[in-house]
């Protein structure tokens, strides 16, 4: 099937079987590979993007049914060149071990802060729920969404700073 | 010529980590990233019994399908003498079937064709003949009369015993307990987990038919160790493999061994002459890679009417499932299980450990555990908690009597280690002030006279990590010993080669730290490479806790080698003898007269451009580093919870961790360490576990049956450090990456246990469901 979404703003096409699941069609046709799986049974969360804004789980989408949609992946959220804050979050408060969770974590974060800029640690930590990390415990994940929020509350001058220091 | 010199940010440093700017743009590059021209992909298709004779395979309608190049079976194997290979404890191991499954999931053929899905629809087309026969799932079943005989085409095998292993002292710890005032016993399962590392294993196999040269992409811990297994399996020239480990997404002990899915996809590529991808899904990293745990465990206490212990003996039964694959020391058939007298000052021990075949998954792994030493701590600090409580003593009163104590380092152990240094006291001391031990002990006490289950549990665990010293430390001959090589170029920038693999710990800004502490140049002047073999020293890789205590020390070592060789060239460069050169934070300056001074870039320019007659050019050097003793952090943990009796719901309200770990390069980076080993932790006490039917079928094959903790369930921590400097090791560290995986599963247990203690209950074996806890009330209360 012949099918146009739009990626990271662009659109792109692609001639896929309607079995390909979306995660396929990023990872192998699309070539972004930020996106990862991690189970095959929507459990994890590794293979999140955003869906008209919205998190899903791309594991568990065929790629056709995001035909004339809008995805958005981790190679996304830069903008600019500039880091999204969220992805300097990540970094200044070690929100990231391994790396693999990372991509979807982020995703389903700033989804989260763009319905809620100051989410409690509750609020995190419901909204990051459907999304496994192995490696961090995630004391600094949730410190890093609600650092991410203070941020971008803060503007863009603010969180230009938070890419470095050390 | 000495610019203003800026703060080293070397150790101590919470520097930010370099590699995350990849991994936050989704730049990261796993396995599963790696595309090569003319690439195939593989599938393997697995066995749905747990013992079943293989008949035969009719491969010819998956081979009919348009796409599909080959398929391979174990007689296609075996006719390359590749149909069995070694275990990494001196076993053998199928690769492909060719007599008789033993294990549900066990690799039976596996398909190559263009694409992952073909190759997938393959699968169903392969038919194979099975003859069922009788399933062995746990070591009493192994050892009942006239069990099936699982490992039959093993010459003299008769039984499904693998082996008997001792340490300690028998005779004497008979004595102890013969005198013994009081005896207190613990019998407890540990039962069978996955570490589950978030990416599953996988590799692309690149046999190049024109050179013979063997490049393998690989999810693994240890690239320099699995090429020289490769090189004995497959018989190919150790030159012509090169194993490289890109990013890695998580190990935790699951990504140590070599899987029949690697030796396969090699064999693929081999045959046919183009690269090959096998990427595992989560169901085969369930049922057929490195499990853990899975043991058996009966303890005993000897004890003084005063409540002194003088003795200890455990005697356990390893359930190894179908292979004897546990990833260890040759010379210690339970790991280090041996180290299970834990922080106690014990006179005398004895352990007795017995491992048997059974048809479940094979490769006993340490999920983040150094071989075996979660069991051990979880045995003794349940077992000191039910002693305390028997004999009427609080439980951290009882361990406060019987710690080894600080001026009793290095300590003897009774099992034959020797501890570098400690402070059991002092951790205890600090994490009971920070839970605020007494006040809660009065919160509980009023509690319960409402009705309310608190429950506080303690763990005061003793690690034993860094294997280790080549007299008594190799895996299949090699000494556990590893290398680092530092060059620092013309420019005063540097690159370290390290022989351990990161998985998530940060090697690559942690060990540029310690070079930047030892020649005094910037972190972000230090280029990390690690995971290629064919660049990199050789070593044995990164699990139990080892980067640090050996690959950090090598690292330390080379930079003292280079320092010694930069201050003959800054005493070239000032004109004066090498005895009148000092150094600090990257200058050297002239004794006596500071301002005269060359920087660790100065020397490094000259050391290719104006070096002395004699000296070679350069600045470069390579050490292998043999630990004169393993490292043995240390901690307390203390949890508190309160329990729901009418339904057996328990929730964690606070836990404080403790650790002393020696000297911390990279605080964020230990904290983070920490936090992932009390989740994991978390996940074995409260829920993670992988069992089996009486057929052998797997409950636990996927992420909605092998439950992982998330962000919604996981307690906070709150953590504290006490510093004890491993007293050999060249910087003082100890290594962190597995404490509180090893220390906190007690703790959560212990905790729960307390609450339930003046119900009559006395164990309840992890995980701890809420079912399982209301059960033992129910019993408990039945009395």
């Amino acid at each position: 099937m012949q099918i146009t979404v739009k990626v990271n703003g662009a659109d792109r096409s692609a001639d896929v079987e309607p079995r390909m699941l979306l995660a396929h069609l990023i990872r192998e046709e699309f070539g972004l590979t930020g996106t990862h799986v991690g189970c095959d049974t929507t459990s994890c969360g590794a293979c999140t993007v955003l869906l008209d804004g919205r998190p899903i789980k791309s594991c568990t989408m065929f790629g056709v049914q995001a035909d004339g949609r809008e995805v958005t992946t981790v190679e996304g959220l830069l903008q600019d060149g500039q880091l999204h804050p969220i992805q300097a979050a990540f970094k200044q408060e070690h929100g990231l071990q391994c790396g693999f969770c990372t991509p979807g974590m982020m995703l389903t974060g700033s989804a989260l802060l763009a319905e809620n800029p100051s989410p409690s640690e509750d609020e995190v930590r419901w909204a990051i729920s459907g999304n496994i990390c192995r490696c961090t415990g995630y004391m600094n994940i949730v410190k890093a969404i609600q650092a991410a929020g203070r941020d971008m509350a803060a503007g863009p001058a603010e969180t230009a700073d938070a890419t470095v220091a050390s | 010529m000495a610019a203003e010199t800026e703060e080293i940010r070397g150790i101590g440093h919470s520097v930010r980590r370099v590699e995350d700017d990849r991994f936050i743009r989704g730049a990261g590059n796993y396995i599963d990233d790696i595309h090569l021209p003319g690439m195939l992909y593989m599938a393997i298709l697995r066995s749905p019994y747990a013992h079943a004779k293989l008949n035969g395979i009719d491969a010819s309608a998956a081979q009919a399908l348009e796409g599909v190049i080959a398929v391979v079976t174990g007689e296609l194997m075996a006719q390359h003498n590749l149909a069995w290979m070694p275990t990494l404890s001196g076993d053998t191991e199928a690769v492909l079937v060719t007599d008789k499954v033993r294990f549900q999931g066990q690799e039976v053929a596996a398909v190559i064709a263009t694409d992952p899905y073909i190759a997938k629809d393959a699968l169903e087309l392969i038919d194979v003949d099975y003859e069922p026969l009788g399933v062995v799932v746990s070591p009493d079943q192994a050892k009942a009369a006239g069990a099936p005989l699982i490992r039959d085409e093993k010459e003299g095998q008769t039984d499904n015993h693998i082996y008997h292993w001792e340490s300690g002292d028998k005779e004497s710890t008979d004595t102890a307990f013969a005198q013994a005032d009081r005896v207190v016993s613990l019998d407890t399962f540990y039962p069978r987990s996955h570490p589950s590392p978030l990416e599953t294993c996988g590799c692309v196999a690149d046999v190049n038919p024109a050179t013979g040269q063997a490049t393998i992409y690989m999810t693994s811990q240890a690239p320099q160790l699995i090429r020289t297994v490769f090189a004995l399996v497959a018989g190919l020239p150790e030159e012509k493999i090169r194993i490289v480990s890109p990013d890695i997404g998580g190990g935790f002990g699951n990504k140590v061994p070599v899987y029949p899915g690697y030796v396969i996809a090699t064999a693929a590529s081999l045959l046919l002459g183009h690269p090959v991808k096998w990427i595992e899904d989560r169901t085969e990293n369930l049922i057929s890679t490195g499990f853990a745990r899975d043991y058996h465990m009966h303890g005993e206490m000897a004890l003084k009417a005063d409540g002194t212990m003088t003795g200890l003996r455990v005697s356990l039964d390893a359930d190894e499932g179908a292979f004897f694959a546990d990833a260890q020391p040759s010379k210690f058939k339970v790991g280090l299980f041996h180290i299970v007298s834990g922080s106690y000052d014990m006179p005398t021990a004895h352990v007795s450990a017995d491992g048997y075949y059974t048809n479940k998954a094979p490769g006993g792994v340490a999920y983040r555990c150094s071989f075996r030493v979660t069991e051990a701590s979880y045995m003794i600090e349940r077992l000191v908690q039910n002693a305390a409580y028997e004999i009427g003593i609080d439980p951290a009163e009882f361990r406060t009597k019987n710690f080894i104590e600080r001026d009793q380092f290095p300590y003897k152990s009774a099992t034959g280690f020797e501890y570098d240094s400690g402070d059991y006291q002092g951790a205890m001391d600090l994490a009971l002030e920070k839970v605020g031990y007494d006040q809660l002990r009065k919160e509980q006490a009023e509690a319960r006279k409402e009705g309310h289950l608190i429950g506080i549990g303690l763990a005061s665990f003793t690690e034993v990590v860094g294997a280790g010293p080549h007299k008594d430390y190799d895996i299949l001959g090699i000494k556990m010993n590893d290398g680092a090589e530092l060059r620092v170029h013309p420019t005063g920038k540097a690159i370290l080669k390290i022989s351990s693999q990161t998985q998530g710990q940060g090697h690559e800004t942690t060990f540029a730290q310690i070079v930047a502490e030892e020649l005094g140049i910037q972190p972000e002047d230090i280029k990390v490479m690690h995971g290629d073999s064919d660049d990199t020293p050789y070593g044995l890789g990164t699990y139990a806790s080892r980067s640090t205590p050996t690959v950090g020390a090598a690292t330390a070592m080379v930079s003292r080698k280079l320092r010694d060789k930069a201050r003959k060239l800054a005493a070239h460069l000032l004109e004066v003898s090498e005895d009148d050169v000092e150094f600090e934070a990257g200058r050297f300056t002239v004794k006596g007269a500071p301002d005269k001074a060359v920087t660790i870039q100065d020397v490094a320019f000259a050391a290719y451009t104006n070096f002395p007659d004699g000296m070679e050019a350069g600045l470069e050097g390579v050490t292998y580093y043999d630990p004169p003793n393993l490292t043995f952090p240390f901690g307390t943990y203390a949890v508190v919870v309160e329990v729901d009796a009418d339904t057996g719901v328990w929730k964690v309200d606070r836990v404080v961790a403790v650790d002393d770990c020696g000297v911390r390069i990279n605080p964020m980076i230990v904290a983070g360490q920490i936090h992932g080993g009390l989740c994991e932790g978390f996940g074995i006490a409260a829920m993670e576990q992988i069992t089996f039917d009486e057929e052998g079928n797997c409950i636990g094959a996927n992420f909605l049956d092998y439950l992982l903790p998330t962000a919604w369930e996981t307690p906070r921590f709150e953590l504290g450090e006490t510093v004890t400097p491993s007293p050999h090791h060249p910087i003082g560290a100890k290594g962190v990456g597995e404490s509180a995986t090893v220390g906190s599963p007690a703790a959560y247990v212990n905790a729960v246990i307390d609450a339930l203690w003046p119900l009559g209950v006395r164990n309840i074996d992890m995980p701890l469901t809420s079912g399982k806890v209301w059960e033992a009330i129910q019993a408990a209360k039945a009395g």
